[in-house]
């Protein structure tokens, strides 16, 4: 259920990290938890995020949760697909990426639970 | 589950926005049963009525209801309420879930000098069901023998429904048609079933308090205790139809009197967003002439925009007036819009 291919916040995100970038989505345990998104609010370009800090909001028709940024680093890029089209977390959370960090200090990820601790956490 | 005025009730049965889409296309089914009911009866019942309600009961036939408010002395809201006039000196209020014992409370207080009148709380007696949405009633035809036809909007009869006797309600908090059903509690879980079994066919789901709100909010109504409260009167509300004037008097007629005179200076408008974001309730309103607040906001299902209600300075609330809303710190521009954001079509 939970791809082994990435790392988990206990927050509910996920990072994918190819070389010294990061892509960050959210878990389907997460958008089941937020229901119908409707809005993502991603960081601005080139803004410094830092490990477990917030770093944007996801609403859903209920209510507005934060995104906290599961490495620190700084935005190289946000996905353009889901300003058109947020049903897309809920559709495929584990393929719908929100924004991609390059890397500080990539060990960080190290620290996040991989896919059978998160797995147990959600149980 | 969330508490919601004491009672555990779901936020979502199969997704906020599938249920939302029900009942604007099809049907949708929702216990309301949380809704309090407050009775007042006797040969004074219309005059008592007449004094905690700020509508003009005096124009209801028995078998029909008005929306009202009930007022403080400063012309605001204790609640905001339906009134059926069940018989010419019997009457059943329902009120908000929040607001029944506040409710009950201030009309026993206030009608305690009119003659012949008792004052009950009666919410425990019934369990309410709303069948909402454009195939509302060939559902609800499916379970009596009552012609719904004859059944105007906001009025009501009384009948059986799957064999149970109710009170059928052509009346509603989603802007589509529908009806209301007061029925007894003990009967309400088998009515529930009954009722989605039978519309099944034309598609019916249930509905929880999450699409309640998008679709009151989508059709223009006021949530109590959010868009109305103590601190907002009935005309800053924008409520001005439910004033009986003309009445010989009702608690807080003086006041809101004065302000009509005055002129307002505030009223609630209608908005939606003309930037990405979703305004919330509490976010601040800055527009020429002052600040002003949020009180409901929400991306709808159906339009696919974010509207919302907010309380503006007067010299902001023509329509198409542009404003804008603090967003988590972000001032994200708005457009005043008619508060009614969704019209069904009449057939």
């Amino acid at each position: 259920m939970y791809p082994a291919d990435r790392r988990y916040t206990k927050d509910h995100e996920w990072i994918i990290v190819t070389g010294n970038l990061g892509r960050v989505g959210i878990t389907d345990f997460a958008q089941k938890q937020l229901g119908d998104v409707v809005f993502v609010e991603p960081p601005d370009l080139g803004r410094a995020v830092s490990q477990g800090q917030t770093a944007g909001n996801i609403e859903s028709v209920k209510a507005v949760s934060e995104l906290y940024s599961p490495a620190s680093g700084k935005v190289v890029a946000v996905n353009g697909d889901i300003s058109s089209k947020p049903e897309l977390v809920n559709k495929d959370p584990h393929g719908t990426w929100l924004f991609e960090i390059e890397l500080s200090n990539p060990d960080e990820v190290k620290t996040l639970l991989d896919n059978n601790q998160y797995t147990e956490l959600v149980k | 589950m969330v508490p919601f005025g004491g009672w555990d009730m779901p936020v979502e049965y199969s997704g906020i926005t599938n249920e939302h889409l029900a009942v604007r296309t099809k049907a949708g089914l929702f216990d309301v049963s949380h809704m309090g009911q407050i009775e007042l009866a006797g040969r004074d019942a219309l005059a008592a009525v007449q004094r905690v309600s700020s509508n003009d009961a005096a124009k209801l036939s028995v078998g029909q209801a008005q929306y009202s408010a009930l007022t403080t002395p400063a012309g605001t809201f204790v609640d905001d309420l339906l009134v059926y006039r069940l018989a010419g000196d019997h009457f059943l209020l329902v009120v908000n879930a929040g607001n029944i014992e506040k409710a009950y409370k201030w009309i026993s207080d206030e009608t305690r000098a009119i003659g012949d009148v008792a004052v009950v709380n009666s919410s425990a007696r019934y369990a309410l069901l709303a069948v909402q949405g454009p195939a509302a009633a060939d559902i609800v035809q499916q379970l009596t023998t009552i012609d719904l036809a004859s059944i105007k909007y906001y009025w009501f009869a009384h009948g059986e429904v799957a064999g149970v006797r109710s009170i059928i309600s052509r009346t509603g908090y989603t802007g589509e048609d529908g009806f209301e059903l007061f029925i007894p509690p003990a009967s309400a879980e088998g009515i529930w079933n009954t009722i989605l079994e039978t519309g099944a066919g034309k598609g019916i789901v249930p509905v929880g308090l999450g699409a309640r709100d998008t679709l009151r909010l989508e059709a223009g109504m006021h949530l109590s205790g959010q868009d109305i409260d103590e601190t907002t009167t009935v005309l800053e509300a924008d409520l001005g139809w439910i004033i009986g004037w003309k009445k010989a008097d009702f608690i807080g007629k003086a006041a809101l009197e004065q302000q009509k005179n005055a002129g307002l200076t505030r009223k609630l408008v209608g908005f939606e967003m003309t930037a990405p974001g979703i305004a919330r309730h509490g976010y601040k309103a800055y527009a020429a002439g002052g600040e002003g607040i949020v009180t409901s906001g929400t991306q709808t299902p159906l339009l696919k925009k974010a509207i919302g209600m907010a309380y503006l300075p007067i010299a902001a609330t023509t329509i198409d007036t542009e404003f804008e809303i603090d967003i988590r710190g972000r001032r994200t521009p708005a457009r005043v819009v008619p508060r009614q954001f969704y019209k069904r079509s009449r057939s």
